[in-house]
């Protein structure tokens, strides 16, 4: 055995993790603007050195900045689809803020679709257009909302894990969908053809009528949904079951009776959104047609922290992303629009590292945080001459 | 015998589910809920693939147990480097574990088809290739298999992964409740605070078992593309590995986070899976239409739902999942 008693040096580690006060919004925003600005040029990068033609990094941004404003065509698809995340964000928002971690959205705009789809296959044409254009609305949202309160309905008596169960009913929605098709078309190579009548009216001529009106339905909701978060008793007692739901227990919320309520409304806005995807802007419905807005939807709600008036700007910078990325990829020779998913993906990882730099702070060991003291007090003396005005007049 | 071929290709399909299963037990085992398990997958398979590739576009000639032990080994950096982001922003950097894994989904999804598309099968002779590899290597089974009769032909048939599978998923048995280690690696996963006070490296457990896990999780993508689809790439590949990532994370819960149990469950997983393909076999009598076929599809969805229901009803004390699921440590939160 060893028995010496040399008193051992304690361990100094190298990097040690402190916990922070809470940051201020300006601050905290200051720093998602730097990740997403090492995000881009990171995957900027990455495309320009992968690409098969000769670009640079203006080429990279310019194509970024020309997906979503580049032409009039391309400027009210930005309007469309930004309304559409909008919308799913908003719809998943109340039951994020319940940590009921619905994954499903995917599942329930499909099934909004498909429903709205249905109806416009049977009845179109039948019955005065308005009629059914609201039984269009009143179906497909209440078909979504039950996809969507079916796990919550075992969630809350059982305890079942809903992230999975909502995740098998996306595949499940996918599965009716293509069973739907080719049903229809049993000969065909599983796609549908557009159905002419029945659709959805739209607030002027071609893509910009669409985008307004999905704009507008969008907005409704989104106002309602956040007055209905920030200003009733409802929103009041879905974010003290998020804190806690013993709280809400003993402060006697019916926990259960709401969750299952919130996922109702969540699920039906989605359906809605779906209502807009068949019945507005495809006039069909397709396996693919909710374009992953589900996920999308869940990464933005958790990006805005769950704040009601951040999600609209969050959706916004994402929807910009996307269609950036999308121009990026004709005009690099991309033939495959997976790299979408590649660079949103690094995007994302970039920012979802932001929360640990506005809870944690990073010390150095003292040592050597001297000796970095040295180089970096200069470079923070620089910036805090830029940016402070007392800091000038003191000079003065 | 018109079942030999239902029960070889349900052992195909098993397989690829027991590595994915296995390799999230290990990620639940540590404390971490990876939602990223399909992301991952692809991003194994597309490993498998780029180092068969590499191998066979060197020389088409290549001992085969050269070809296969690279393509493992590539799979295993490609998920490895995956897994690596994941366990760094979970375990470091603490951020949630549901949202890092879905990020890691979608980049995993689009990464796998960027490299195959973009990559690998635009060379040529790429796809002729991988599926010779896919044939003559990763398929390669005992020569005098075919000759034992029934018994030889479901269970002895296979290929090197199918095995390889087995004997992962029946070690990783051993170490999780047969050793120290594994021991361990329980107390991590169920009260991380506990285990740093007895003076288990926490973060250095979860890290260890997080890359073995992505490794192994990888392996699915590989035995997906390589032994199972004899190496042909399908347009849909992603989506389809995807598919299986999530009914692997949904597999845990049904086989009780034990890894033995497991290669039960991915059985019947496996079985209802190809199930469908093979209706007419199962149902001598039945037809089925052609959009009847279609919704026999949703059976192992179902079949989930319905196990993930029953196994929350049914729940006992010692078959929960560990109690410190999803939740981030931090050594000074007490």
């Amino acid at each position: 055995m060893n028995t010496k008693t040399e008193t051992k040096k304690a361990h100094n580690p190298f990097v040690r993790i402190v916990k922070r006060e809470r940051l201020p919004f300006r601050v905290r925003i200051w720093f998602y603007v730097i990740a997403i600005f090492f995000g881009l040029l990171v995957t900027s990068t990455l495309v320009i050195l992968s690409s098969s033609k000769d670009k640079n990094y203006m080429d990279f941004f310019a194509a970024m900045f020309s997906g979503a404003f580049g032409s009039e065509r391309r400027f009210w698809i930005f309007v469309q689809d930004f309304s559409l995340l909008l919308g799913v964000s908003i719809a998943l928002l109340p039951v994020f803020k319940m940590r009921f971690w619905n994954l499903g959205g995917n599942g329930q705009i499909l099934i909004g679709a498909m429903v709205a789809t249905i109806v416009m296959f049977y009845w179109g044409g039948k019955m005065p257009d308005p009629v059914l254009w609201i039984l269009m609305f009143i179906l497909a949202s209440n078909a979504a909302a039950v996809w969507a309160v079916i796990p919550a309905i075992f969630r809350v008596f059982f305890k079942t894990n809903e992230s999975l169960f909502t995740l098998m009913l996306n595949y499940i929605a996918m599965v009716l969908v293509k069973f739907l098709i080719s049903f229809w078309y049993p000969t065909g190579s599983g796609a549908m053809k557009t159905i002419e009548v029945g659709g959805l009216p739209s607030l002027g001529e071609g893509k910009m009528g669409i985008a307004l009106m999905c704009f507008t339905v969008v907005t409704i909701i989104t106002v309602a949904v956040i007055i209905h978060l920030v200003y009733s008793k409802r929103g009041y007692e879905i974010a003290v079951i998020g804190e806690s739901e013993k709280t809400a227990k003993y402060i006697g919320i019916n926990v259960k009776w709401r969750t299952i309520l919130t996922a109702f409304m969540s699920g039906a806005i989605c359906g809605v959104v779906g209502v807009l995807l068949s019945g507005l802007i495809n006039h069909t419905v397709s396996t693919t047609m909710d374009a992953n807005m589900g996920f999308t939807g869940i990464m933005v709600d958790w990006l805005s922290r769950f704040d009601p008036s951040a999600i609209a700007p969050v959706a916004f910078l994402i929807t910009l992303l996307n269609k950036g990325i999308g121009q990026v990829n004709t005009e690099f020779g991309f033939a495959s629009q997976a790299t979408n998913s590649v660079i949103t993906g690094l995007i994302y990882f970039f920012v979802i590292s932001v929360t640990f730099y506005t809870r944690y702070k990073v010390r150095f060991r003292s040592d050597i945080e001297e000796k970095m003291k040295k180089v970096t007090t200069p470079i923070t003396n620089f910036f805090k001459r830029i940016f402070s005005r007392k800091k000038k007049e003191e000079v003065k | 015998m018109d079942y030999i071929p239902l029960l070889f290709g349900t052992i195909e399909v098993a397989v690829i589910f027991l590595f994915g299963c296995v390799g999230e037990i290990f990620y639940e085992k540590s404390g971490h809920l990876n939602l990223g398990i399909p992301g991952i997958v692809c991003v194994g398979g597309a490993g498998g693939v780029f180092g068969t590739f590499l191998m066979m576009n060197l020389n088409p000639d290549m001992p085969g147990f050269v070809v296969l032990l690279v393509a493992m080994l590539m799979s295993v950096v490609f998920s490895c480097a995956l897994g690596g982001i994941y366990s760094f922003l979970t375990i470091t950097f603490r951020c949630n574990q549901n949202v890092t894994g879905l990020a890691l989904s979608i980049f995993g999804n689009g990464f796998t088809s960027f490299v195959l598309n973009q990559f690998i099968l635009p060379r040529e002779n790429a796809s002729t290739l991988l599926s010779i590899a896919g044939q003559k290597i990763f398929c390669a089974s005992l020569p005098f298999a075919k000759d034992l009769g029934f018994f030889g032909q479901v269970f002895l048939n296979h290929g090197f992964l199918v095995y390889f599978g087995l004997v992962v998923a029946i070690l990783s048995s051993i170490l999780l409740f047969r050793t120290k280690i594994g021991l361990n690696l329980r107390a991590v996963g169920e009260d991380p605070a506990t285990a740093d006070a007895v003076g288990i490296p926490v973060i250095k457990y979860k890290y260890i078992f997080n890359f073995l896990g992505a490794a192994i999780a990888g392996f699915a993508g590989t035995a997906y593309i390589m032994n199972y689809m004899n190496g042909i790439i399908g347009a849909s590949v992603s989506a389809d590995l995807e598919a299986f990532g999530w009914l692997s994370v949904a597999l845990v819960i049904f086989t009780l986070w034990r890894p033995h149990l497991s290669i039960l469950g991915s059985l019947i997983f496996g079985f209802l899976y190809i199930a469908p393909s093979y209706a007419s076999v199962l149902f001598p009598g039945v037809t089925f239409t052609f959009y009847g076929k279609e919704l026999l599809n949703l059976i192992p969805y179902v079949v989930t739902i319905v196990v993930l229901i029953i196994t929350s009803i049914v729940g006992k004390k010692n078959v929960q999942a560990p109690a410190a699921l999803g939740k981030p440590y931090f050594r000074e939160d007490r």
